[in-house]
């Protein structure tokens, strides 16, 4: 119970350190606390392989991905300095908005007990304490829900993933142009530039 | 064996939920670093994953776990293209921000 509460602070504040941290290598960091307490708040759920693959997963596979993009995309120049992490105008009133429909939320959920409906037929695992062999979330109880009753959403998986390899090799497999667009941007620039002034001396 | 009980009240995994929930969506809101908006997606993932491991242990029935599993599964397929594409929009734009984004604009 405790664990709990110390836990849902932790989220909370990673959370909130995530998308108000000003450079995004800061909210790599902050995603990764959450992570990591998400973690352990699975463990005392009882899912401990969950709370494996969360970090494997996430913080092993997708953060280093996020880190991968960040120093992919500021080589050179520094993209994150000015201008990417202002706030459009249209941050306050939705803000304003989203916190009205937590505050209802928070209020639909504190305001009575929230009563669990009936469990669906078919439960057959026994709780047991983590770490012993085919109880309640455990690898072998797991495994054994994936490939009999959840066949078949397993292999819908199989086939998003491939998809999402094909997609990610199209998108980032071509060759890039030859020169940068944005030095040859700039250099269009300076030509209608240099246009520009060459007219008005010529009216001169 | 351990009691069939949960920690603390179901409701106060539903209120935690919503407020990691709706963390994340004022993060896609209010920020226009791509990078950032996409970690917030993530941060929505989680809080529903939440959800469906505090109902599973509830009701100590492991579809839950499995559709956890499934959400992971999703969440990163998701994030390798939502990266590809931020690689492949900003590789040359001055600055990563999604308001520079104007090719589809008639």
């Amino acid at each position: 119970m405790i664990a709990f509460w110390v836990l849902s602070v932790v989220l909370i504040a990673s959370a909130v350190w995530t998308i108000t941290a000003q450079k995004p290598v800061y909210s790599v960091v902050g995603l990764l606390a959450n992570f990591a307490a998400l973690a352990i708040l699975y463990l005392t759920l009882s899912a401990e392989f969950l709370a494996v693959i969360q970090l494997i997963v996430y913080s092993g596979a997708i953060l280093v991905l996020f880190v991968f993009v960040i120093a992919l995309l500021s080589s050179g120049v520094a993209p994150f300095a000015a201008g990417p992490n202002r706030m459009p105008k249209a941050a306050l009133p939705a803000v304003a908005l989203v916190c009205v429909a937590l505050g209802f939320v928070v209020f639909a959920v504190t305001r009575g007990e929230v009563a669990i409906p009936p469990p669906p037929a078919g439960s057959t695992s026994a709780l047991g304490p983590v770490g012993t062999a085919d109880v309640f979330g455990s690898v072998g109880d797991f495994g054994k829900a994936l490939f009999t009753t959840y066949l078949l959403p397993f292999e819908v998986t199989a086939l998003i993933l491939m998809v999402a390899v094909v997609g990610v090799v199209l998108l980032s497999g071509t060759a890039p142009a030859k020169a940068p667009t944005r030095r040859r941007a700039a250099g269009v620039r300076r030509e209608l530039r240099e246009a520009v002034v060459r007219d008005g001396e010529d009216r001169r | 064996m351990i009691e069939n009980a949960l920690p603390v009240a179901i409701g106060n995994y539903v209120g935690l939920s919503a407020v990691l929930f709706f963390i994340g969506l004022t993060g896609v809101l209010i920020r226009r670093n791509p990078l950032v908006m996409l970690m917030s997606i993530e941060l929505m993932f989680n809080a529903a994953n939440l959800l469906f491991l505090a109902f599973a242990r509830a009701w100590v029935h492991n579809a839950g776990h499995i559709f956890a599993f499934l959400v992971i599964t999703v969440a990163a397929a998701e994030a390798a293209i939502g990266l590809a594409i931020v690689v492949a929009v900003f590789r040359d734009a001055p600055f990563v921000d999604v308001d520079e984004v104007r090719l589809l604009k008639g």
